[in-house]
Formats: structure tokens, C-alpha cells, sequence
């Protein structure tokens, strides 16, 4: 073997493969333990050590249990989330995909003032504002309801920069000549010819933005007094916080299948989306 | 090369459509504009409106506000509780942003070597921590940080004595620091990873000629080609542990004598509002923050790019 294709081609290694592996285990070791410890009951998962099964499988027990819990507010968050995730997310990948496009393709006035302001904003931290819009909402009437988690949302400068990255890339101007010239209007030329080549830039902004959306903590924190408005997090934290308070009221085991039920459809959003958002980030880093 | 650049168009494309005048090029705005407008309100209102409370204190005693100019930015400056918690996120970021940048770049050059056996495998497994909620990651970990039923009490026992207290105040900012690390890295590597995919294969293929064994080859023509990505990676980072809240916050129930109410600097803005009701004050301090995370970040982006250069 000479040299040359010992760069390009190079032989598996068994020892990196093992030192990795030894993060792998690092990855997965509370994963690990969330999963055995929400198939076990209350008393077990006090008596028994952490990674060794239980005396009975309560698994089902449990999530029953979790969603039946306090006349099933679970649910209602589960719900809720859903909400969230569907209106902010969806909301945040649609005004992102279309101004991301507008940047990449047209070159009009002001675009690089566009740029500069957004620069600015990716730098400040988002929590920084957390105070200030609560206060702004508050005077509007909108803490407590919905919108009040929405709104924010909505905007996502990564998510634009992602898809303006990538539209520079993916849609050929030669193509969108061709529709004008063919009398196609902007609009429809977005529509009918852009999306579809826009597509894995725009899977991979999506589920990024359901992944803040879902995770998001500290401004549904702020934000939402009453409980029956909570996304998962912030209901989950409530319940961790019984737990362990004062008179607390002992709901571990709900905590722990909570958990667990709150990260599943996340993994297998990543796990079905795998080849999209892999190629769309991919081409996002092009310019970089 | 800088990090963050608009994406440029060849300049051939761009003088055939001059030709078709401003009209067409106009209608950029009307893709821009909604996002634009909700910008407007979640980000640069908020700012505004941040700026106008910071010029304002409330009166204890007979209710309303009064103007007091920089006062509360004198005062920030001035504030122990303040620089406490700064240090401490400074802390964490010079500590733990290395240690996790680090592992994130050993696993992409890894997985991007082809030298590693289930390549795939390594790389949606160690980004799944990703889509934890860091709630969830927080709660996960204080158990088992925790003496009631978590692996740190199996460990002790195990030991016959008391080894590993994660939740105590010796131990709490590493125990923190160790839950960010395992969120995060997976999300730095496949920025990396995704940088290191689209390196031209003639490069390699140079060195090789050359006589450039693999290390070399990381050193000299992998690294430089992702610079900018790390630099982005960096970037979000130092602006993630100056945010540091939710771990913390969380964790707070679990280990409330190590943890105080003026942890991090965004604990203390958040006590300050919701403990206090000084919003005036919050609002100063969050503040001051943001123009720190922002100049520390143009900084860095800065030497970055002339390095690149």
C-alpha cells in the first residue's frame, strides 16, 4: 500500500474505534439509566441500584400513570407543546425559508443593512430579552395565553441564515430567469420552482426550530403563570419540584417516565429525518 | 476567508440581471419582510424597551418610577453579587467551552477519517443528546448526581464511603459543567463534521503527494479549512455559557445550599424580576450583559477572520 492511499483510504482502526466507543458509552449511560429506571416502581427505584432492573416491570404501570396523574394535566401539556411546536416552529421555518430566499436572490436596496442587523441579533443573548418582552407582553395582555410562547418563536436568525446559505447553492438563477421570462410571477416562481429545491435546507431548519421549540424552558418559565398553558419542560419541572419540596408528595417514578416520554419523539424525528438534515447542513456549510 | 460573510454571487449572473432593473430585485422585500416585522417585535423592541427601563429605578415607598439616568448602570458595575457571578460563568466558559470544543473536534475528525469502524452509528448517537431538552438533561443527571436512588449514591456505596458528592458546593460547577458537555458536544461535532465533509479531496490527496501522514494532515490542511466553523462553534458557545440558567435552576432544588440565587448572571436577572420585582435593575443587568457576550464574541469573530485572512 503506498502512501497516497494510506491518506485516502485508510485502514479501519480497532483502537480509535475503542476510544470512541468509551464516549459512545458516556452518551448513553443516562439514556441508559432513564430508560431502566422508568420501568420501575416507586419503592424500587429507591431500593435498587441505578442501572439493574427492578423487582416488577412497571413500565406500562408507569405511563399510565404519568398520563392519568393529577386528572391527566400530562397530556395537557403534551398537548400544548404540540401547540407550540406546530404554530412557532411551523411559523419560524416559514418566515426563515422565505426570507432567507428573498436575501440569496434578489438584490435590492438595504440587504446588506438586512445582514448587519441580524449579525448583531444572533450575538445577543437570547435570555438577555427574556425580562424586557415579558414586561412588553404583560403591558399587551398577552402573558398567560399561547401567544406569549408563539410570537418568539417565530423567529429563528440561524434558521435563516441556514436557508440563505443554502439557496445561494441549490437555486440556479439561470432557472428563475427561465420562469419570468416564461411570465411567472415572484411569487408563484417561489411556489413551483424554488421550494422543492430548497427542500433539505428547509427539513433541516424545521427541525431545528421544533427542537427549541419543544426544549424551550425559560421563556414559557417567565411567561406562563397558570399551569394548564405549561409545555412538557416547565410541567416536569414543576412535578420534580413536588418531589422534593417541602410536605412533598413522592412522584419520582412519574418524573422519570415523563422524562422519557418527552425525549422519544425527538430521537425519532432525528432517526426518520437522518439523510435530509444531514445534507442540509452540509451545504450550509459551504460558504463557511 | 471570514466565518460569517453574505453568500456572494458570481459576478457574471448578477450584470445579466441588472439588465432587468430594479423591479424584479425590489421584490426581494416582499419575502424579507414578514420575518422583518416579527424581528422587530421579539428582538429590537425588547432591546428598546430594555434600554428605556435601564434609565428608570421603582420607588419603594411611594410607588411609581423615577429617572435616574445611569444610576443603575453605576450600580450594576458596583454590585458584588453581580461580579460574583460573572467570575463564575467566566470560569466555566475558559474551562468547560475547550474541554467540549475539544471532544467535539476528536469525534469529527474520527468519524471523518474512515478509519472508524460503524462511523454512522458514532455520529447519531453522540449528537442524540442534542435532542434531550436540557430540562430533561438536567433533571436526568441531578438524579443521578442525587443520594436518593442515583449512580453517585451506588458509586459511594460500592466505595464504603462518601467519594463522589456531585451536588455539594465543591463540587456543583464541574457537576454542571459535565451536563452541558454532554448536551452540547454532539451538536459542535456536527458542525464540524459538516465543515470537514465538503473539504476538496485534491487537498488531501496534495499532502499525501507531499508526504503529509495523517496527523499532518489534520494539522495542516483539515483544520484551516474548518476554521470558520469552529470559529461559529466557538461563538455560540461563549454566547451558551454566558446564558448558562436552566442546569443551574434546575439543579437548584436538588443542591439549594449550592447554588444561590445569584449563580449565574442570568439567575440573578431572573430573581431580580420574578423574586423582587426589580425589573428596572434586571433589566440594567441583562443589559450588561449582552453588550459583554457581544463584544467578547466580535472580538473573537474578529481575530478569527484576520487569522484567516
Amino acid at each position: 500500500m503506498t502512501t497516497t492511499n494510506s491518506v485516502l483510504k485508510p485502514r479501519r482502526s480497532p483502537v480509535l474505534t475503542a476510544v470512541m466507543a468509551l464516549y459512545l458509552v458516556y452518551t448513553l449511560l443516562p439514556l441508559a439509566w432513564l430508560l431502566i429506571s422508568a420501568t420501575k416502581t416507586q419503592q424500587d427505584l429507591l431500593s435498587t441500584s441505578g442501572l439493574a432492573p427492578g423487582g416488577t416491570f412497571a413500565l406500562f404501570d408507569n405511563i399510565g400513570q404519568t398520563f392519568t396523574h393529577d386528572d391527566g394535566i400530562f397530556l395537557r401539556w403534551l398537548g400544548n407543546t404540540l401547540l407550540y411546536v406546530v404554530l412557532g416552529a411551523g411559523g419560524a421555518t416559514v418566515l426563515a425559508t422565505a426570507a432567507g430566499y428573498g436575501l440569496a436572490k434578489y438584490r435590492f436596496r438595504g440587504r446588506r443593512a438586512v445582514f448587519a442587523v441580524l449579525l448583531g441579533a444572533i450575538a445577543i443573548p437570547g435570555t438577555a430579552l427574556a425580562v424586557p418582552t415579558f414586561l412588553m407582553f404583560s403591558n399587551l395582555g398577552l402573558t398567560n395565553t399561547p401567544w406569549a410562547i408563539i410570537i418568539p418563536s417565530l423567529v429563528s436568525p440561524f434558521g435563516l441564515y441556514l436557508v440563505w446559505t443554502y439557496a445561494t447553492e441549490a437555486v440556479p438563477d439561470e432557472l428563475l430567469e427561465a420562469a419570468r421570462i416564461d411570465g411567472a410571477g415572484e411569487v408563484r416562481i417561489f411556489l413551483t420552482v424554488t421550494l422543492r429545491l430548497l427542500l433539505p435546507g428547509v427539513v433541516t431548519v424545521a427541525l431545528f426550530a421544533v427542537v427549541s421549540t419543544w426544549n424551550n424552558y425559560f421563556l414559557p418559565l417567565i411567561m406562563l403563570s397558570e399551569p394548564d398553558w405549561y409545555p412538557l419542560t416547565v410541567g416536569l419541572n414543576q412535578w420534580s419540584a413536588q418531589a422534593s419540596g417541602v410536605g412533598a408528595q413522592p412522584i419520582y417514578h412519574l418524573v422519570v417516565t415523563g422524562s422519557l416520554i418527552t425525549i422519544v419523539p425527538l430521537v425519532i424525528a432525528f432517526l426518520l429525518l437522518q439523510r435530509f438534515w444531514q445534507s442540509g447542513l452540509t451545504a450550509g456549510s459551504v460558504k463557511q | 476567508m471570514t466565518s460569517i460573510s453574505p453568500p456572494v454571487q458570481p459576478r457574471s449572473v448578477r450584470s445579466v440581471r441588472r439588465g432587468r432593473g430594479s423591479r424584479v430585485e425590489g421584490r426581494g422585500w416582499l419575502f424579507v419582510a414578514p420575518f422583518l416585522v416579527v424581528f422587530a417585535l421579539v428582538f429590537l423592541a425588547p432591546i428598546a424597551y430594555a434600554v428605556w427601563l435601564s434609565l428608570f429605578r421603582e420607588q419603594v415607598f411611594f410607588g411609581g418610577t423615577e429617572f435616574v439616568g445611569l444610576d443603575n448602570y453605576a450600580a450594576v458595575l458596583g454590585d458584588g453579587k453581580f461580579w460574583e457571578s460573572f467570575l463564575r460563568v467566566l470560569v466555566f466558559l475558559v474551562v468547560q467551552v475547550p474541554v467540549m470544543l475539544g471532544l467535539a473536534l476528536v469525534a469529527a475528525l474520527a468519524i471523518d477519517s474512515a478509519r472508524l469502524h460503524a462511523a454512522g452509528l458514532f455520529r447519531i448517537v453522540i449528537f442524540l443528546p442534542y435532542a434531550v431538552p436540557g430540562v430533561v438533561a438536567a433533571l436526568m443527571w441531578g438524579f443521578i448526581y442525587g443520594d436518593h436512588f442515583g449512580l453517585a449514591a451506588d458509586l459511594n456505596e460500592w466505595l464504603g464511603r462518601k467519594v463522589v458528592e456531585p451536588l455539594s458546593g465543591d463540587w456543583i460547577l464541574a457537576s454542571i459543567g459535565n451536563i452541558v458537555t454532554w448536551e452540547f458536544v454532539g451538536y459542535n461535532m456536527l458542525i464540524l463534521y459538516s465543515a470537514l465533509k465538503v473539504v476538496p479531496h485534491d487537498l488531501y490527496e496534495a499532502a499525501a503527494i507531499d508526504g503529509a501522514g495523517a496527523l499532518r494532515t489534520v494539522v495542516s490542511v483539515k483544520l484551516p479549512a474548518i476554521r470558520g466553523a469552529l470559529m461559529i462553534a466557538t461563538i455560540f458557545s461563549i454566547i451558551g455559557s454566558f446564558q448558562l440558567f436552566n442546569e443551574p435552576n434546575i439543579l437548584r432544588s436538588l443542591a439549594p445550599n449550592a447554588i444561590s440565587t445569584f449563580y449565574t448572571p442570568n439567575m440573578y436577572a431572573y430573581n431580580l424580576s420574578f423574586g423582587g420585582q426589580q425589573y428596572d435593575y434586571s433589566a440594567t443587568v441583562a443589559i450588561v450583559m449582552g453588550v459583554i457576550t457581544a463584544v467578547i464574541a466580535y472580538v473573537v469573530q474578529l481575530r478569527g477572520s484576520r487569522k484567516g485572512a
